[in-house]
């Protein structure tokens, strides 16, 4: 099902959780709302699903408008970030729900929910109840339950945010082989830009309320739109420059930009990725700290005149020869862009460099 | 042993170089000692005290009863008017406990579930029967509803009598029952949530399907636990059932305003024996509160 929504509105008081939104998905598609905690993304998928009525705007489900339609009308299935299965039924019971509510014959949904056990590697345990199971196992359960009525239309609510690292690692390749094999059109929500770009055939990048981007996961990556989009994807530094022309200087740090941006001052921002380190007296800045996760290594280093930067190589890299602490290195940046300061004065130069 | 010994001795060793702080040890250890004296000490007090409060009392009953005799208590309970007053004490908690359930419920899903203008007043005044003395809640019924009360011309119409009858006494035990099932499923209802039942909507249920099926059996213990409350106050309820029923013997005496009156009258097997039947029923009450209790915990 190819889901539009136009121009959507939500406010919760004072408060404008969604603000003019539109946007679409195609029909078979996994879509990504990503975004931070509190940006509007799952007051969002909670309109979609009909649980929250929106102030303005319109939802359409293929040609037809769904705006009005009461959430057991629509035919969405919602997975709830805390799964919300019934504790009182047992997991067969909390799959074959939907069809239940529907008087749908005991041995058709005897039929479906075995399906669905097998698809979902439960088979087994379908005696059990919710507490008796784990936080993964819930979540597949929730799955199931979901998708059993056979939804035109899934969606997901920080799908994994409740299951330790390892599990969601799992959770979110099952759940992506999952839906090329059901081809069930989907939209999950997520705060996790890695699970976002990892399963996703679209990513939303949403932001009080509004949307800030809307592209495949390589072009958000390689082509962010506003400052924002910049900063929240990856792992950037930031700093206050001042460009002329297709350069930006920072203290000692000088970088071709990308793009031609105004010039004046900016907002500078580097990806920890995108700049070269070698060690060179007197050069611009003194190392810090290196410390090594995996098969990365991260350099903190200080920059004259500008503060703080974080540059990330593989861990085998020649760069890396002789880098320590307390060493002066010459940096290079490769790729890098701006973004003029008045209009940024939204994002504060404080919350870099994490 | 050896390992031991070998310890010791190097503890010896030990303890010598730092002798100052081996000084200080003592004190420590004293207070370690007293702790297990004072945790006993308080269950102790608890207990004696629980059990003059709670249990003095009914064994007394239970003594006193033997005194009389059980045939003699036995056959006061056999006269008219104690079996009349124990069949009106039952008819009125059967009714209080079936409209306290429902409504208990409806107002909970209300208060709980809805928004809307006043909710935070309505969600205090329910707690209003616990706070005032039920002797005051019949003389306030009476007020309204009595000979001379301000709704008086039109109870007179309907031909209908209020006070010092049974729509009095039905009143007086609903009042004084209402909070306990209410509260319960207030509690319950806000502490399982909506997300089961937003689960159901998007599943298709209607809310019909949605009450019966995802949030009745949530809240089942609950109610039960608020039910079996509601049930103990309405037979043990007094004062309220004493001002606006009058206990006119036959007609609107109950089982707790008969023990009152045989109290009076110096009937000790009647006043003995019908307290001991109220004891019994409330031993009952306690079980199921407990088994009630012990499966409301939501998981």
């Amino acid at each position: 099902m190819r889901i539009r929504v136009e121009n959507l509105c939500k406010r919760f008081g004072s408060f404008a959780a969604v603000d003019d939104v539109s946007f679409e998905v195609e029909d078979g598609s996994l879509v990504a709302l990503l975004g931070p905690s509190g940006s509007g993304k799952s007051t969002l998928l909670r309109i979609l699903a009909g649980l929250e009525s929106a102030d303005s705007g319109k939802v359409w489900f293929d040609d037809e408008s769904a705006t009005d339609l009461h959430a057991r009308m629509r035919g969405v299935g919602f997975v709830f970030q805390h799964y919300a299965l019934f504790r009182h039924l047992t997991v067969a019971q909390n799959i074959g729900f939907g069809l239940d509510v529907r008087g749908v014959s005991k041995a058709a949904i005897r039929k479906k929910v075995n399906e669905l056990l097998s698809l979902t590697g439960l088979t087994g345990l379908d005696q059990r109840f919710p507490s008796q199971l784990s936080g993964g196992q819930r979540q597949r359960v929730a799955l199931a339950r979901a998708l059993a009525p056979e939804p035109k239309l899934l969606l997901l609510d920080e799908p994994f945010g409740a299951v330790d690292a390892k599990v969601r690692e799992e959770l979110r390749q099952w759940i992506r082989r999952l839906h090329d094999e059901v081809g069930v059109t989907s939209i999950f929500v997520t705060h996790d830009q890695e699970e976002a770009f990892a399963v996703s055939d679209r990513v939303i990048v949403v932001h009080r309320g509004r949307i800030e981007q809307n592209g495949t996961p390589m072009e958000i990556l390689d082509n962010p739109e506003s400052e924002f989009v910049a900063r929240f994807v990856g792992e950037v530094n930031v700093f206050p420059a001042t460009v002329r022309g297709q350069t930006a200087h920072s203290g000692a740090l000088e970088a071709r930009l990308r793009d031609s941006a105004p010039s004046g001052l900016a907002h500078l921002v580097i990806r920890s990725y995108d700049l070269k380190l070698w060690r060179e007296d007197p050069g611009v800045a003194t190392v810090q700290r290196v410390v090594t996760f995996g098969d990365r290594v991260r350099v903190q280093a200080l920059v004259d005149g500008a503060g703080p930067i974080i540059a990330q190589f593989p861990r085998r890299s020649s760069l890396l020869k002789n880098i320590e602490p307390g060493c002066r290195v010459q940096i290079e940046v490769t790729t890098a862009r701006a973004y003029p300061a008045e209009a940024s004065s939204l994002y504060p130069l404080a919350a870099t460099a994490t | 042993m050896l390992e031991r010994a070998s310890g010791a001795v190097a503890a010896r060793a030990a303890s010598s170089e730092r002798a100052s702080s081996a000084e200080a040890q003592p004190t420590h250890l004293r207070w370690a000692h007293l702790q297990p004296i004072g945790r006993a000490a308080l269950v102790g007090l608890v207990c004696l005290y629980l059990g003059a409060i709670l249990i003095g009392p009914l064994a007394a009953l239970g003594v006193e009863l033997a005194h009389v005799g059980i045939p003699a208590a036995l056959h006061a309970l056999a006269q008219p008017d104690a079996i009349s007053a124990l069949k009106m004490s039952i008819e009125l908690t059967a009714i209080s406990v079936v409209v306290n359930t429902v409504v208990g419920t409806l107002g909970a899903l209300a208060i709980v579930r809805q928004r809307f203008f006043g909710r935070a007043v309505v969600n205090a005044l329910a707690d209003l029967p616990l706070a005032i003395s039920p002797v005051m809640i019949g003389l306030a019924f009476v007020l309204l509803l009595g000979r001379d009360g301000w709704l008086s011309p039109l109870i007179d119409r309907i031909g209908l009598k209020v006070v010092f009858s049974f729509p009095g006494l039905v009143i007086a035990t609903l009042f004084v029952a209402l909070p306990y099932t209410l509260r319960e499923v207030v509690y319950v209802l806000e502490e399982i949530g909506t997300n089961e039942e937003e689960a159901a909507a998007t599943l298709g249920a209607s809310a019909w399907q949605i009450f019966w099926r995802v949030t009745l059996p949530n809240i089942r213990f609950g109610l039960g636990y608020g039910v079996l409350m509601a049930l103990a106050r309405s037979l043990g309820e007094f004062g309220a059932v004493l001002v606006l029923g009058g206990s006119i013997s036959g007609q609107t005496q109950t089982a707790t305003t008969f023990i009152h009156d045989a109290i009076e009258e110096r009937q000790t097997a009647g006043a003995y024996g019908m307290a001991v039947v109220l004891a019994l029923s409330s031993v009952l009450l306690l079980l199921g509160l407990e088994w009630a209790k012990r499966h409301k915990k939501v998981r």
